[in-house]
């Protein structure tokens, strides 16, 4: 994914009084202070703590506050270039691939600070699934093996590896569509499928968190409801955090969301509350389609 | 006006008519000079040219076969030397380059592409055949690989760029080190384009004499190990088409046959691997 530019989304916080809100008691609150809360009742895996990023000059994103929870799914939502993408990918410091970035804050992982970490391992325990399926040019079964054997794993070991495929492939719920043709070339597979092998292949080396930008943006919406649906599975023992451009995505699948804008973050709540009764005016506004 | 439009129409039909014929020549040189070498050296390619050695002056008969064997061994050593430093570098220019490094070595490596073949050869003698005292398969190679060294290093940089940044990050998401991740996702996914400019390059130094004259210089006979001049098509072509016996130049044109046969048939086979196997490639 490309640096997102800060385009600002045509809403005017001052005129749109909206009409719904004065019947919305709970709206009338003050906003949660962004930096202590704890949205859900769980352990934590991750924290966000002050974070600022830049793109050279472009100050992308506004001293960030966030929790992921253990088990859960959060979701990141906000209009196009409000900063959600680049937010999740300094989770495993993917930021690091493009030249000209600056971090300052603090992201823990476990408690621990994931600048400090040996960047590799890193991304074993935080897994990632972009936008578009970006499988490697080899069969179905290295795919989901590539992970094992790089990080080399135990489950790589002779013996261990067909196993340990085909237990990612199904909790990917690939497994029943390719299990004769493991050794076809990953592009035999349709969009859908391709997306599924890579969620398969990051859940391969059992990583703590998976990150998923914009999974099912490049998918039709029956291949959609199928990864919503192994999410489910997949978070009874993976935190998920995932970005989405789609309002009812976040709703269906996320336990907790937040809405960014403008690089900063607006409002993070549960995902059932944030979406009946939105505390910030400006989240009322997007999620009511006024704009983005 | 009417005359104007008349003019313009003329004017167009001409211009139509001078491009569509320069096309015809240029696709006709090809089959005008295949046509004339099968015409001249045809007869001659048999059984005993691919077999045997060239006969002393003044006997007729006898063939290439250290010449062809000859070419083929200067070729291994070209590949050996140009092919791994060409795409070493090439991968350091699509991988790792900064700003400044990766400018100036790309612009070197196009300067080098554009050396007259012979100044490579002078190179070659300088810096092989000087310092031992004596010709050799080796410099011969050497001066082959040096002019294989740009058209791999730069056409490997161009398949490596075209490798999807999505499929990098996706290595390195799952934990791989820049370096395992190009060897292992970002090369494969380019191995058939780069396989086929080192090929394509290959056949481009088959056909190089200059490079030749003075590090691999020419042998009647055959050259058992690599510290010895030897054979090549090119040269003995050279040599046998200045030669002033009616018999050499026909041995001359059956060389030529055969060399440019052998290019023909490398590129039509990699162009065929290349489009047959084009892996799909996601927009």
């Amino acid at each position: 994914m490309m640096p997102q530019t800060s385009a600002k989304p045509a809403y005017n916080g001052e005129s749109s009084e909206s009409p719904v809100k004065g019947s919305m008691e709970t709206s009338l609150k003050p906003p949660v202070p962004s930096g202590s809360q704890t949205v859900l009742e769980a352990p934590l895996r991750m924290q966000v703590r002050n974070l600022d990023f830049y793109y050279g000059k472009l100050h992308a994103l506004h001293s960030i506050n966030l929790q992921v929870t253990a088990n859960r799914v959060t979701a990141l939502i906000g209009p196009s270039g409000c900063g959600k993408s680049t937010l999740i990918r300094t989770f495993n410091r993917m930021h690091e691939t493009v030249r000209g970035t600056r971090l300052v804050g603090e992201i823990l992982l476990d408690g621990e600070d994931i600048l400090a970490q040996d960047v590799t391992r890193l991304r074993r325990r935080i897994g990632m699934v972009f936008q578009r399926p970006n499988p490697f040019p080899k069969s179905i079964f290295e795919n989901v093996a590539y992970g094992l054997r790089i990080n080399g794993l135990p489950a790589a070991q002779r013996g261990h590896l067909s196993d340990a495929v085909e237990q990612s492939l199904r909790r990917a719920a690939l497994w029943d569509e390719v299990k004769d043709q493991l050794h076809k070339s990953a592009y035999a597979l349709s969009g859908g499928q391709q997306q599924r092998l890579c969620i398969a292949r990051a859940l391969a080396v059992d990583p703590e968190v998976l990150l998923l930008d914009e999974p099912c943006s490049a998918l039709d919406p029956v291949n959609t409801a199928k990864i919503e649906e192994l999410l489910f599975h997949v978070k009874q023992n993976c935190t998920l955090v995932i970005v989405t451009h789609n309002m009812q995505q976040a709703a269906r699948v996320s336990d907790a969301t937040a809405f960014l804008l403008n690089g900063e973050l607006i409002e993070f709540r549960p995902t059932p509350q944030l979406f009946t009764t939105p505390s910030d005016h400006r989240t009322e506004a997007y999620i009511t389609g006024r704009f983005g | 006006m009417k005359l104007h439009m008349l003019w313009r129409k003329s004017i167009n039909v001409v211009m139509l008519s001078l491009t569509g014929l320069c096309a015809l020549i240029a696709v006709s040189v090809l089959f005008f000079i295949l046509g004339y070498l099968v015409y001249h050296g045809g007869k001659d390619v048999n059984w005993d040219f691919f077999t045997k050695l060239p006969k002393p002056v003044g006997e007729t008969g006898g063939g290439m076969a250290n010449a062809i064997v000859g070419s083929g061994k200067l070729l291994l050593l070209a590949a050996l030397f140009g092919i791994p430093v060409g795409l070493l570098g090439g991968i350091y220019l699509a991988e790792f380059g900064g700003q400044a490094v990766p400018f100036v070595v790309r612009y070197t490596a196009d300067l080098m592409n554009g050396v007259p073949s012979i100044v490579i050869g002078i190179f070659a003698y300088a810096m092989v055949v000087m310092p031992v005292h004596h010709f050799s398969t080796l410099a011969g190679g050497f001066a082959l690989g040096v002019m294989m060294i740009p058209i791999v290093l730069r056409s490997t940089e161009e398949f490596l760029l075209a490798v999807p940044t999505a499929m990098r990050e996706g290595a390195m998401a799952l934990g791989a080190s820049k370096w395992r991740t190009i060897s292992s996702v970002v090369v494969p996914a380019a191995s058939r384009g780069i396989m086929t400019a080192a090929l394509l390059a290959l056949a481009r130094v088959a056909g190089e004499t200059a490079p030749l004259l003075f590090t691999a210089f020419g042998n009647r006979f055959w050259s058992p190990g690599w510290s010895q001049p030897i054979a090549s098509l090119p040269v003995m072509i050279y040599t046998y088409a200045v030669g002033p016996y009616e018999d050499w130049h026909q041995q001359a044109w059956a060389a030529g046959l055969v060399l440019l046969g052998l290019v023909l048939v490398t590129n039509i086979i990699v162009r065929t691997l290349l489009s047959r196997g084009a892996s799909p490639q996601r927009s």
